[in-house]
């Protein structure tokens, strides 16, 4: 008997119970969409942690204004202004492997150019910022010292600024009013597309500190002019991260003069560190998920078994009708064994559909990239075939062992 | 010519409750091609385990079995599926049919382990069904046709792959005397057909039709008759079985 012919017989006896065969292979289903989907989720968590430290540079460290105690009550972070524009000076001169102390002042505006309206971040820096976040412009110019002494009314922006305001222009010469100040566009950033709050970096507009001071944003905020949202620190060797993490918090505490041990006023944070470990922690969750996923498809191989053998002894007249016109025991063992594979084999693929459209839903809410690997579908199916297979393999043998006089007086 | 069937000595026994039944106590028979032979006997006689050696399903504990010129008693159970899916067409006294599959596929089932490729074995099954009267219901589910008609299909897939013999074990054992006549005419019709067939039966009237009686005894053939003149054949049984 051909191949093809026990494939047809195999997927008759199959479609007879609808019902019962979608049920046996649940359990395939289940270990198989997880393994799909887990592995897929993983590698897009992963991917999108390496491009957001990709983009952030990873030898940054941020300081922000933290919380201070007040009469008992813990004010909420960033509410007090304590960061200053001396604070960033110092740990520039005073720390050796600091290559860049980028003060950071910003706040959401609204933007008008022309007869277009557009709301976003805009952040008053110094030229170092940019050199912090290795930030290039693609079109244009940065800051000359100059204008950042002066507090020159010039900005550099942000490719979703150019679009959203000066859609078809370069954007560069442009006028562009910052709450009612008119600014000129000097320059135009790289993309970096999103991050890692999982919004558009590039939708930001730069100018320089002091004029965000005198003439934007310090006027609204009513603060001390001397206030900062953060410091960008850039380090030139990785590897001392943490070193340079404590002198940096020694060397704040001495000049905000906080004594023993007494909480600070800011709060110093790696991104790359908060990255890995948010990445680490989806790995993990992912691999116990893939464990579980293991355990479901031997249960879902019990199931099938069970159910192969329920169907040996409902079928052991038809097996012996069969040995009585002239089949060979290989080939009830082997209508038996195909149908075990193609249970798990079916399972397999529909736990793999449903896997990777669960991965592509997941991604698609979390933003990240959708990385269905095709690897751990070729794999999981493959290992639900094996499944199949091996807990096929005792079902087909009692089939193939039946005496056909005994099974044909069966009832 | 060598006869179809030609056993000398074979015997059976199953162990049952701490003793052992011979079940088929050193039978010598053959069995010329064409013949018609009834086989009758009390119930527990053996005539089922006979049918079930001469068909090769079973094989004897001893003697020696030679079909179509093939000594087939020691042959290995591969080979014996091989001899019954080209040379043996079985009818048992239920009608066995595959439940899930329709008269035509039925009767296609032994040309699919023969190795019969689609077209050829659905042409073949029509003509089968045909003879047997019902071309016309091959569609057909199995518990939508009637007792009767459902031993009719049995007797199309008996008879789909041109086999050498016939068996059938009480093939009208489930139904009325009306259909089970009509039965009788299809094997009557097959032997005149010339195919060699061995029908176990307990009606007289079949007894009647067939060319040749075989009456069992605890296992053994106490008696075999002739219907026809022809009685020299006994003797050369005798003959043969002698060591
Ligand atoms: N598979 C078996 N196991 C044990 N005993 C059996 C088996 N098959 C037949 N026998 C015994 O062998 C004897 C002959 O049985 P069988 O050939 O079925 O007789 P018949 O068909 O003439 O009624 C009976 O005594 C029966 O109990
Ligand atoms: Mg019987």
């Amino acid at each position: 008997m051909s191949p093809l012919e026990s494939l047809r017989i195999a997927a008759r006896a199959l479609r007879v119970n609808k019902l019962r065969s979608a049920l046996t292979v649940l359990g395939i289903v289940v270990g198989v969409g997880a393994v799909v989907c887990m592995v897929s989720v993983g590698a897009g968590a992963q991917a999108e942690v390496s491009e957001k430290i990709r983009t952030l540079g990873a030898n940054l460290l941020l300081v922000m204004p933290g919380a201070r105690n007040s009469g008992g009550a813990r004010l909420e972070s960033g509410t007090q202004p304590t960061l200053t524009i001396e604070d960033a000076a110092s740990i520039r001169r005073e720390l050796a492997d600091v290559q860049v102390a980028a003060p950071l002042l910003s706040r959401s505006l609204p933007l008008v150019a022309a007869n277009r309206n557009w709301v976003t971040v805009v952040a008053g820096i110094n030229p170092d910022y940019l050199v912090a976040r290795e930030w290039q412009v693609a079109g244009g110019r940065l800051f000359t010292s100059d204008e950042i002494a002066s507090g020159a009314k010039v900005a550099i922006v942000g490719a979703v600024i150019v679009e959203e305001l000066f859609n078809g222009g370069s954007g560069i010469g442009e006028t562009l009013r910052i709450g009612n100040v008119p600014f000129t566009v000097i320059g135009v950033l790289d993309k970096k597309g999103l991050g890692a709050a999982g919004r558009s970096q590039d939708d930001v507009v730069f100018i320089p500190l002091s004029a965000a001071k005198s003439r934007v944003l310090g006027a609204v905020r009513g603060t001390t002019r001397e206030a900062l949202d953060f410091i960008s620190i850039k380090v030139s060797d990785t590897t001392a991260m943490s070193e340079i993490q404590r002198d940096v918090e020694a060397l704040l505490r001495q000049r905000h003069r906080i004594r023993g041990d007494a909480p600070s006023d800011f709060r110093i944070e790696n991104p790359a560190d908060v990255l890995f470990a948010r990445g680490a922690a989806m790995r993990l969750l992912a691999s116990l998920l893939i464990a579980v996923a293991a355990v479901s498809l031997v249960v879902g191989g019990i199931s099938i078994m069970n159910i192969m053998l329920v169907s040996v002894t409902e079928r052991t007249r038809e097996i012996g009708l069969r040995i009585a016109v002239g089949a060979r025991r290989r080939e009830i063992r082997w209508q038996f064994l195909i149908e075990a594979a193609i249970l798990a084999l079916v399972g397999g693929l529909v736990g793999a559909f449903l896997g990777a459209a669960a991965a592509v839903a997941i991604a698609w809410k979390a933003g990240w990239p959708v990385l269905i690997s095709p690897w751990a579908i070729v794999l999981a199916c493959g290992f639900a075939g094996f499944i199949g297979i091996s807990f096929g393999l005792y079902p087909a043998h009692r089939a193939a062992r039946l005496d056909p006089i005994v099974a044909l007086r069966f009832e | 010519m060598q006869p179809l069937v030609r056993t000398v000595g074979i015997s059976k026994s199953y162990p049952s409750g701490g003793t052992i039944v011979r079940a088929v106590s050193n039978v010598s028979l053959a069995i010329e091609h064409g013949e018609f032979v009834a086989i009758r006997g009390r119930s527990g006689s053996g005539k089922s385990t006979l049918m079930n050696l001469l068909g090769l399903l079973d094989r004897p504990d001893s003697g020696t079995y030679t079909f179509n010129g093939q000594e087939v008693a020691m042959l290995s159970e591969d080979g014996r599926a091989t001899v019954r899916s080209h040379d043996i067409g079985f009818i048992f006294q239920q009608p066995a049919l595959l439940p899930r599959a329709t008269a035509l596929e039925n009767v296609e089932l032994p040309l699919i382990y023969a190795g019969i490729s689609p077209s050829r074995r659905r042409r073949t099954a029509r003509d089968a069904l045909d003879r047997v009267g019902l071309g016309d219901r091959g569609h057909h589910w199995p518990n939508q046709l009637s007792g009767g008609e459902q031993q009719r299909v049995v007797i199309a897939r008996a008879t789909v792959n041109d086999p050498a013999l016939i068996l059938a074990d009480e093939p009208t054992g489930s139904l009325d005397s009306a259909t089970g006549n009509e039965i009788l005419s299809l094997f009557e019709a097959l032997h005149h057909d010339g195919r060699t067939i061995i029908v176990v039966t307990h009606a007289t009237e079949v007894a009647n039709r067939a060319r040749r009686l075989i009456t069992l005894h605890d296992g053994q053939i106490v008696e075999d008759s002739s219907a026809s003149s022809d009685n020299l054949r006994p003797a050369a049984l005798a003959m043969d079985s002698l060591p």
